[in-house]
């Protein structure tokens, strides 16, 4: 081929691509750039104000005396107890259903469907539904929802406050563990800011409910296409079935897991419709999420240049899952 | 043809009788005749004999009429005419000049006689509201069919948005007005809300209604402070809810031996004891929408520290330091500790079905509780004002306001004039569950309880809820104050909450 049709091409793809191109420049990183901007400025109640405030905004998030920087201290850590316990319950519920299903169980495709039907439905849906069955009553009105169940059923032990329970699990100074803490000046990490608020575990269920099967489908896919040759040649080679899944099957695994732990992660960080519908802010904010709080701060207390700065926030923490995986994906792309 | 323009006047005539509304129109667009001279009917008078008189014609009496009616729609005090042998001694007529008598007569179709009823304003009216809720609808159309009658040319676009105390709707509006496109007008929160929009920027002052209107006359003295920010009123206030009831089930409180509603504190928790000792759960509490928490605690903090001390608390009279507030952050963490353990999962309405069921005793919320007790068919139910505010009425107020970018001001300020007018709030405070803001209205059609709740609108000491928008800047009231009594109502810890309540007041403006 000679160069001409080439450069031709070359011209063609770019002015093709170049409405995208601006699209995204304009409305994604542009207001990107534009919220980073408004969270520098003193933008308090509707009309603009761009006076320059510097780290002001977020150093009362991080470092003020009142309820603001509490409640954000708050959402930082519901963000990472949620998205930990969540990662966890969905990836090995995920993975040990896929490992069900790949079974070459009888009506397969059927299972399949059913466990991934629940993606289908919204946040919202899933919220409602859930807060309906979560909600515990009260011991001198009557226990509802699951409580009912587990009473009816005789497991009264299994009852739970659910979602309105405020307890925060947490290392206490005076322990062991904190006091060891407190010697090598990790004393910080002994304290209810650092911990786990059991409120969230009705969150965790019900967005694990939505999503496992979705985790699922990701990894059938994955094992769907692990040769049987190498299984074969594992047990071969002596390894029993367990063996075979802990040396060959995981390990092969590995970039799957790790896209769903993309995936999920960036849901779970980012998460706002099912907390609004199932949870509210919670019992003390126990189930208070930084988008929660974002929403709020900026629409209803119209605090924008705050607002601003928990969303700039919220980027970062998302962007510091998400960076290191789109550097992972490039190399590994630039390898092949 | 000839049918369908009767049915049309005759809609017309009918909607004109239905209409008794002032209205602070602009002047209408069309006909276009000015009054000559204005007549005052006497007896033995009618229309043929003062035309023949006028214009020598006894046939010519229906630019006489269609200059009366004209007026009427800006200026009351002209006779509204809508069947010409029927008027009366002392209707005020005008009277055009000769020439435009002759001009219209020309034109005019008897077969088409809506020339005759007059001209309104033309173009759209653009409201905005989060008024989607059955009763709140219907009262809400009820107006905009009042409005109609009146300009019956221009075009009602109702713009609502879903989502209780308007959490979705306001996000949409400030988006809106900040993108310079604004409704005609839109509900607001009377009181400090209105600084969410920037009084000034983007919504502006109606004082010129309520002084065309004469709303100060009838509106009462405290809740006109409470509409005033910065020396200027910013909208017109359609009806009155009351924040401080408390609502009780009238079975449970015969089977635990309770006479009476508590009337304090101190009666309140002996109240409560004996009800638990019946076996009865005392207290029915919500917490799941995020505002019943700050709204009993503000019912607390009025009842503890009586009208004046509240209002206080808002202006900086009142120091949040003091005692009171302490006692009144105590009874805060005793009430929760007697209500249902599960109250962060239970909405309002919720915690109000308990009531309703039987299943608890008592619950303090705003008034429109009332209407959920009114749907089951709620007999057995009292209410009283809530612990320690006898005399005192927490008030919250749903205004129309005007943003500075309206597309069609003077409708707006028509349908303004309108929400503050007597046969509309008549109208829709009945179907909303809600009482008149002003104190003038017929009560023939409002229920036993509003009919209790207007008596003591027009009695009590006024004073602006906070939780509703009304007492504070949108800053305090939903971020410092709010975000306070969340985390006490968890940690129980009052130095604590009492600290960031002086906190948040410190950072709303005033000095502690």
């Amino acid at each position: 081929m000679s160069r001409k049709p080439r450069n031709w091409e070359r011209a063609v793809s770019i002015l093709l691509l170049a409405p995208s191109i601006l699209a995204l420049a304009i409305f994604v990183y542009a207001f990107i750039g534009w919220t980073g901007y408004v969270s520098l400025t003193r933008w308090e109640g509707a009309a603009p104000d761009f006076t320059f405030a510097g780290l002001h905004s977020y150093q009362r998030l991080f470092l003020g005396q009142g309820t603001d920087a509490i409640r954000f201290h708050i959402d930082l850590r519901n963000m990472v107890g949620f998205t930990l316990f969540f990662l966890i319950a969905c990836l090995s519920i995920g993975f040990v259903l896929a490992v069900l299903v790949d079974q070459r169980v009888r009506a397969e495709s059927f299972f399949r469907s059913v466990f991934l039907f629940p993606m289908a439905v919204s946040f919202i849906v899933t919220g409602v539904a859930w807060r309906w069955i979560l909600t515990p009553g009260d011991p001198a009105i009557g226990a509802v929802g699951i409580n009912l169940l587990l009473e009816k059923i005789g497991l009264d032990s299994l009852k739970s406050l659910w979602f309105t329970d405020p307890t925060v699990k947490f290392i206490t100074p005076d322990s062991p563990v904190g006091q060891i803490l407190n010697q090598i000046g990790l004393g910080f990490l002994a304290s209810s800011d650092v911990g786990y608020a059991m409120a969230l575990t009705a969150l965790v269920i019900a967005a694990t409910w939505q999503l496992s099967g979705y985790t699922m489908a990701l990894y059938l896919a994955g094992l769907r296409s692990i040769p049987d040759e190498l299984r074969e040649a594992a047990r071969m080679d002596g390894a029993n079935e367990l063996q075979v899944y802990r040396h060959i099957v995981i390990p092969l695994l590995q970039p799957i897991t790790l896209s769903a732990v993309i995936i999920l992660g960036h849901i779970s960080l980012k998460i706002y419709d099912l907390v609004v519908s199932m949870t509210g802010s919670g019992p003390g904010f126990a189930t208070d999420v930084p988008a929660l709080n974002m929403w709020r701060t900026t629409f209803d207390a119209t605090l924008f240049a705050q607002g601003a700065a928990i969303a700039v926030i919220l980027l970062f923490l998302v962007a510091v899952l998400i960076i290191p995986y789109l550097a992972y994906n490039t190399r590994a792309e630039a390898q092949r | 043809m000839q049918k369908k323009s009767v049915l049309v006047s005759l809609l017309l005539v009918l909607a004109l009788v239905l209409s008794m509304v002032p209205s602070a129109s602009a002047a209408p667009a069309s006909a276009g005749m000015a009054c000559a001279q204005t007549y005052t009917i006497a007896a033995a008078d009618w229309l043929s004999k003062l035309s023949d008189k006028f214009y020598g014609s006894i046939l010519a009496y229906w630019p006489l009429m269609a200059a009366t009616n004209q007026k009427n729609l800006e200026d009351k005090t002209f006779a509204h005419i809508d069947n010409a042998d029927l008027i009366d001694v002392g209707w005020k007529l005008c009277v055009p000049s000769k020439a435009d008598a002759e001009a219209f007569l020309k034109t005019f179709d008897p077969n088409n006689p809506a020339a005759l009823f007059g001209s309104g304003a033309k173009g759209q009216l653009v409201v905005g509201s989060w008024w989607t809720n059955a009763g709140e609808f219907a009262g809400l159309n009820e107006i905009f069919k009042q409005y109609k009658t009146q300009n019956p040319d221009v075009e009602i676009v109702n713009a609502t948005i879903a989502g209780g105390a308007g959490t979705n709707f306001k996000g949409q509006l400030l988006t809106q007005l900040i993108g310079g496109k604004a409704p005609d007008s839109f509900q607001l929160h009377a009181g400090l809300e209105v600084e969410t929009y920037s009084p000034g920027t983007y919504v502006v002052p109606v004082d010129d209604i309520y002084t065309s209107a004469g709303f100060e006359k009838v509106f009462p003295k405290d809740l006109l402070a409470m509409l005033k920010y910065k020396d200027h009123y910013w909208g017109v206030p359609v009806n009155i809810h009351r924040s401080n009831v408390l609502w009780y089930n009238k079975t449970l409180f015969a089977k635990a031996g309770i006479a009476a509603a508590p009337a304090t504190w101190d009666e309140f928790f002996a109240t409560a004891d004996k009800l638990k000792a019946a076996g009865v759960a005392p207290v029915a509490l919500g917490g799941k929408d995020g505002f019943e928490l700050q709204h009993t605690f503000e019912d607390i903090l009025a009842g503890t520290l009586g009208a004046e001390g509240y209002k206080g608390l808002w202006t900086g009279k009142t120091k949040w330091s003091d005692a009171k507030v302490t006692d009144a952050l105590n009874t805060f963490k005793k009430y929760i500790s007697y209500a249902n353990a599960d109250h962060d999962a239970l909405t309002w309405a919720a915690a109000t079905q308990l009531v309703i069921d039987g299943k608890a005793a008592m619950n303090i919320m705003g008034d429109w509780a009332n209407g959920q007790f009114t749907a089951a068919k709620s007999t057995d139910y009292g209410w009283a004002s809530s612990p320690g505010t006898k005399g005192i009425f927490v008030a919250l107020s749903d205004s129309f306001a005007l943003p500075a970018k309206a597309p069609n001001p003077a409708n707006a300020k028509a349908w303004i004039a309108q929400a503050g007018s007597k046969a509309a709030q008549e109208a829709f405070n009945p179907l909303k569950g809600s009482i008149c803001a002003r104190t003038d209205c017929d009560l023939s059609k409002f229920n036993d309880y509003l009919k209790s709740s207007a008596a003591d609108w027009a009695k009590d000491a006024i004073v602006p809820s906070v939780t509703h928008g009304a007492a504070a800047t949108p800053k305090w009231a939903t971020k410092g104050y709010a975000d306070a009594v969340v985390l006490f109502a968890t940690s129980g810890d009052v130095a604590k909450a009492q600290a960031a309540l002086v906190a948040a007041a410190v950072d709303a403006g005033f000095p502690q």
